[in-house]
Formats: structure tokens, sequence, C-alpha cells
């Protein structure tokens, strides 16, 4: 039995196909989420790769935010349930996920059985997510791939005290015209988001094992900010961005053969 | 196609819902007519003792619901802004950036109140209404009497605390007596007191039939009922309204139905102001996922009983927001157990700092202790541009897909 999850982010949108609720055997990720054509594309382009059609997909499910306006699904699950499901998936021991996305950042904690038994997301502030990130990697003038890198030349942190986007972005500016050095800063912005994300994982209670999802999961410099602040090893795997997606095609898989 | 406009049927003039809407648009039009005779109106905060302006025969209008009701109909982002353009922060209570901008402009078709001759505050409910009475006083060049009765930082009321509130109860009487030429009446005070307490008792009991599970009612109806609690309590009329309340509830659940629409699959606790600018929004989305709000301690907090003066004082120095935290998450806690809640959905509002301060630690406290999820969403009690639908979707949405895990695990 196939089944499709597809995630829809604020930013991008990603589709895994599920063989028998076991086996990933395909997988799509394009830039551009919720409001765009991206979905339809994501899904139609995994369907596509791997030859299959739609009518052979046995049930679709849609997550993210933009889970609800998405015509080609046959239900919908919120990227919660998904995120600590697909992270399930891929770390069987797992019991807290940490997902940093493009607007918003939430920590899932699961039960020893792996059920969904508290979350805490973000307040209504784009600092902590990758918005965060992304709106520094423009005034850097960087690419947000050269953050890791970049971050881990750094020997004294810059101190990002702005919690607030809008003044971290005058802040870092201000630092750089003062002659911070642009790795210090990296790391410095790095570790503000690792500190807000932190204390959203304590107060949800987070244990190990730990592993983190979502397009933030791919840089290395929060990732060691924030193993660092909770002192637990944070897991990641390349299909880290996809875990909501492979949550959504498990959902889907235990609805089919129900 | 235009879409065709479902006709509403006509409420039943017996009904408790009758009854309680027609108290509460009574109380502002009578508080207008009042003012058009001459006679003096108060202004009065939602937890000032109702006793005195009632016994001394002083008409009222509440700000509090005056603001709530204009967030309802949508106005409250148009009045925000006009007190925002005075100065007025944005990072201050929604109602009383509201009431300051009716101040000035004496008109809000959303809801008109009779302009005050004096204004009676509480401060038990929160010290931000101290500054938003004394700002109104000037801008209005009226008398403001202050009721102060301070956050209670140990469980229980002392005698020393009631001694405090009951002079300032007095001298109230006594300025409000000398400045309008009123009389009080110790017999008139013992009818009131009674009307009150007749009122709070049903209304406690009827918040109370969600014991039952189903519940024989949807708990967003407390919200609108609750406003008679706030403007009417001590009037004859709110009590036979509120007992017509309760036996209606009482008959829902012999026969099997209730106001809530479909099936209620989850029972949850709400918790805070509610989101009035987004009322239908917040509403519909937990009845859309079969999730009833059954109980929440805003309603509750309305309800005064009491049997003697200085048990009438003490029940007004134990609103929800003048206890400690301890207390006030016994009170919670009890609330979730004796309505059977398996989750807690808490409103961030950024209207009520307080409240939204203390909710953090006594919300993870409840949890724990009722073994059920919590979650929090952002929003305001009355300015519109502090929500998220999409972010109170995916929270609400993720609060009920953790009760439905607890339920299959439970295996129900």
């Amino acid at each position: 039995m196939i089944t499709l999850g597809i995630d829809i982010g604020s930013t991008t949108s990603k589709c895994i196909l599920l063989r028998d609720g076991k086996e990933i055997i395909g997988k799509s990720l394009l830039v551009g989420g919720m409001g765009t054509d991206s979905p339809k594309k994501a899904m139609d382009t995994v369907l596509k790769e791997c030859e299959i059609t739609p009518e052979d997909v046995a049930r679709t499910i849609v997550t993210g935010y933009g889970r609800k306006n998405f015509e080609f699904g046959d239900g919908e699950v919120s990227e919660l349930t998904c995120h600590g499901l697909g992270g399930r998936f891929v770390f069987p021991e797992l019991r807290s996920v940490i997902d940093i996305g493009g607007q918003d950042a939430k920590v899932i904690v699961l039960s020893e059985s792996g059920r969904m038994s508290n979350f805490v997301m973000n307040d209504k502030c784009a600092a902590g997510t990758g918005r965060f990130l992304d709106v520094m990697a423009t005034i850097l003038q960087m690419d947000i791939g050269d953050f890791d890198a970049c971050a881990a030349k750094s020997s004294d942190p810059a101190s990002i005290s702005s919690t607030c986007t809008v003044f971290a972005e005058s802040e870092v500016i201000s630092q750089l015209a003062n002659g911070v050095k642009r790795e210090d800063l990296i790391a410095g912005i790095c570790s503000s988001v690792a500190a807000r994300v932190s204390a959203l994982a304590r107060r949800a209670g987070v244990m190990p094992m730990v592993c983190m999802s979502g397009g933030v999961a791919k840089n290395g410099a929060v990732r060691r900010a924030l193993s660092e602040s909770l002192d637990m090893e944070i897991a990641v795997d390349p299909l880290a961005q996809y875990f909501g997606a492979i949550g959504a095609a498990l959902y889907a898989y235990r609805q089919a053969i129900k | 196609m235009a879409e065709e406009k479902k006709a509403r049927r006509p409420v039943d003039p017996n009904s408790a819902k009758y009854k309680l809407g027609k108290i509460a648009s009574d109380a502002f039009a009578d508080a207008i007519e009042a003012k058009k005779e001459g006679k003096p109106v108060a202004w009065v905060s939602s937890n000032f003792p109702v006793e005195i302006p009632e016994t001394l025969g002083l008409a009222t209008a509440y700000p509090e619901n005056q603001a709530a009701g204009i967030a309802a109909r949508g106005a409250g982002e148009r009045m925000c802004e006009v007190a925002e353009a005075d100065g007025y922060s944005n990072d201050i209570c929604a109602y009383a950036r509201i009431s300051m901008a009716y101040a000035k402009l004496k008109e809000c078709p959303e809801q008109d109140v009779a302009m005050p001759d004096v204004l009676l505050c509480c401060n038990n409910i929160c010290n931000c209404m101290i500054k938003w009475y004394e700002n109104l006083a000037i801008e209005l060049n009226i008398p403001m009497i202050l009721l102060d009765i301070p956050f209670n930082p140990d469980y229980e009321v002392s005698q020393a605390e009631i001694d405090y509130v009951s002079a300032q109860f007095w001298d109230a009487v006594h300025t409000l007596e000398n400045l309008f030429d009123l009389k009080w009446s110790d017999e008139r005070f013992k009818e009131v007191t009674g009307f009150s307490c007749r009122s709070s008792r049903a209304w406690l009991d009827a918040t109370a039939q969600a014991k039952y599970t189903p519940s024989p009612f949807n708990g967003f109806d407390l919200l609108n009922h609750m406003a008679v609690m706030v403007t009417a309590r001590g009037k004859e009329a709110a009590g036979e309204a509120m007992e017509q309340l309760l036996k209606e509830y009482k008959e829902n659940h012999e026969n099997g139905t209730s106001t809530y629409r479909g099936e209620e699959k989850y029972r949850v606790m709400f918790e805070g102001i509610a989101c009035w600018p987004y009322l239908r929004a917040t509403s519909h989305g937990l009845r859309d996922r079969g999730i009833n709000m059954v109980t929440t301690i805003y309603a509750d907090a309305f309800g005064f009983d009491y049997h003697s003066f200085d048990e009438m004082i003490a029940a007004y120095c134990s609103v929800p927001n003048a206890i400690n935290l301890e207390k006030s998450r016994d009170k919670r806690i009890k609330l979730c157990k004796d309505n059977n809640v398996e989750g807690l959905l808490v409103h961030t509002n950024r209207s009520c700092k307080l409240w939204s301060g203390f909710m953090s630690e006594m919300s993870r406290q409840i949890g724990e202790a009722c073994g059920i999820p919590v979650t929090s969403f952002d929003g305001d009690q009355a300015d519109p541009r502090n929500f998220s639908e999409a972010q109170y979707d995916t929270r609400v949405q993720g609060l009920m897909e953790i009760m439905e895990a607890n339920k299959e695990a439970k295996g129900e």
C-alpha cells in the first residue's frame, strides 16, 4: 500500500511517498509553500519520479500551515502530530522533537509509546524561527547554508541582546559597523535562536532522545548552541526537513489500514 | 448565485436566552434613560460591589462590558486607534483604550452608554483599573471612588483585610450619599444582597451542570450570559432569569439535549478573558473539532454567594485576580475535576498581563495535577491586531490530537 504525506509550510513544500508504512520510496521538496503552486508541483514531482499515478495512492494526508487549503488531500493533521510521528519513524527511541521552521518554532514531547504528550510553540514573534535567520543572512549578504562553516570560525560570539527580529536587525547592522567580525556575529545570531528555542524546550519538558526537524536542522551552529544550552545531545538526520511529510504519510497509512 | 440568508428563529420570550439578553441590553438603556432624566450615572468596574449602587438606586454602566460589546461587534481596532493617537500605548489593556476613546468621542454606535457623573473603581480584578479610572476622572472632570482590594498573597482572606475593605465600603456609601443626595437603606440593602445571592447561586449552579457528559450547554453560552452577572446581578430579574437558565440546563440533561451543536467528543476548560473580536473563530475552531469548552473560571468569577456582610466582603476579596497562585490553581483544578475536563486551552491575552503572566506556571501545575494537556494561543480581549487564526487553529488541533491519542491509549 502506498500513502502520500504532504507538508505545506510557510516557505517550502515537502512530499513523501511511503510503502506499507515502512519504506520511503520517494520524496520531493520545493521552495514555496502556502499560497503558491509549489505544493501541487511537489506532489506531481514525487509521483512522476516514482512512476506512480494518483490512483495508486491509497490515502493522502496534508499537514503544515497550508494543510486546510490543499484540495488534493484526503485529510489533514497538524504538523505537531506529524513531526512527532516522522521523527519517531527515523529515530525509534525519540522522545522530543525540536522543529524550527520558516515562521515558527515548536517543541513536541512524545510519550514512551510515541504518542504526542505535550507541545509548546513560539508566540507571535519571528525571533527564534527560520525567518529570523533569513533576515540576518540578508543583512550579512550571505547564503544561509554558509552559516554553519562561518560560525565554526568564531572565537568570540557576539551578544545579540534584542529578542525582536526588527530590533536585532539594527543591532547586527550596528555591530557590523563597529567592526565586529562576521563569524562572531553569525555565531551570536545562531546562539540567540538557540537561547529562545531552548526556553521553549524546557517549558515543554524536553527529554532525551532529542532530534531537530525543519529547515533550520541543517544549521549546525544552531544545533550545537541548542545542544549546549540544553546540555543534551541533539540528533539530526538528512531527512530532518521531511519529518512532517513522513509523519503525514505514516498517519495516512495508519488510517488506511483501520 | 446570491447566498441565501437563513432566517433567524425568533427567541422564545420565556427562555433564559431572551430574558438574559433583555436584561443585558436594558442595563445600557436604563442608564441612558436615567441620564436623560437628569439622574446621576456611575461607571463601575466589573467586580466593584454592585450592592452599593444598587442599594442607593444609582444608575450604572460597566465600561468593561461596553468594551467587550464594542470589540465583539468589530469596532475594537477603531476605538483603540483613537486612544493610541492620544498617546495611550498599545501595551495598555484594550478595554481601557476603548474606554478612553469613548470618553473622548462620547459615542460608538456599536455600544453606546450613558456618560458618567462618578467612577466606581475596584482594583480586585487588576491594578491597571486604577490608572484607567484616574485618567477617566481627569478627562471627564468627575470624582472617582476607589475601593482598594489589594492582591492577597495568602491563601485565606484575613479579618484585617475584611476590616480594611469594609471601612472603604462604608466610606464609598457616604461619599455617594453626599455627592448625589442619595439615601442608604438597610432594608433595601438586605433586599439587594438577597437578589445578588439568588442570581449568583443560580448562575453557579447553572455553570456546574457541565458536570454531566455530554454537557447540557456550549460553554461559549456562558460568555454571553455572564454579562448579566457583571451588570445586573443585584436585580430581581437577574435572579429569575438565572433560575430559568438553570432549569433549562437541567431539562437539557434530562432530555439528552444540549445547546452545543454536534457530538461532544472532547471537553476543555478555557482560561482567560474571551477573545471578543474573534469569538466566532475561537468558538468554531473548537466546535468544528467536536470540542466543547465546558468550563471557565472567567464565568464563575462573577458569582458572589455569601451569608453575612463579612462574607460578602470576603467574596469580593476572593475574585480570581486578587488571590494567590495556589488558591487560583486549586479553584481551577476543582473546576477541571468536577467537569471531567480533558484539556486546557489558555488565552495568552496581550491586554491582561496580570492574568497571562501567572498562567504560564499555573497552567503547568493544573496540567500536572489533572493529567491533561495544556496549550495556549496569543490573542486579545478587545484588540483584534493581536490574534492569528492560523496559529489558533494549529494549537487547538494539536490539543485535540493529544486528547484523541489519550483516549485511544485509555481504550475509550
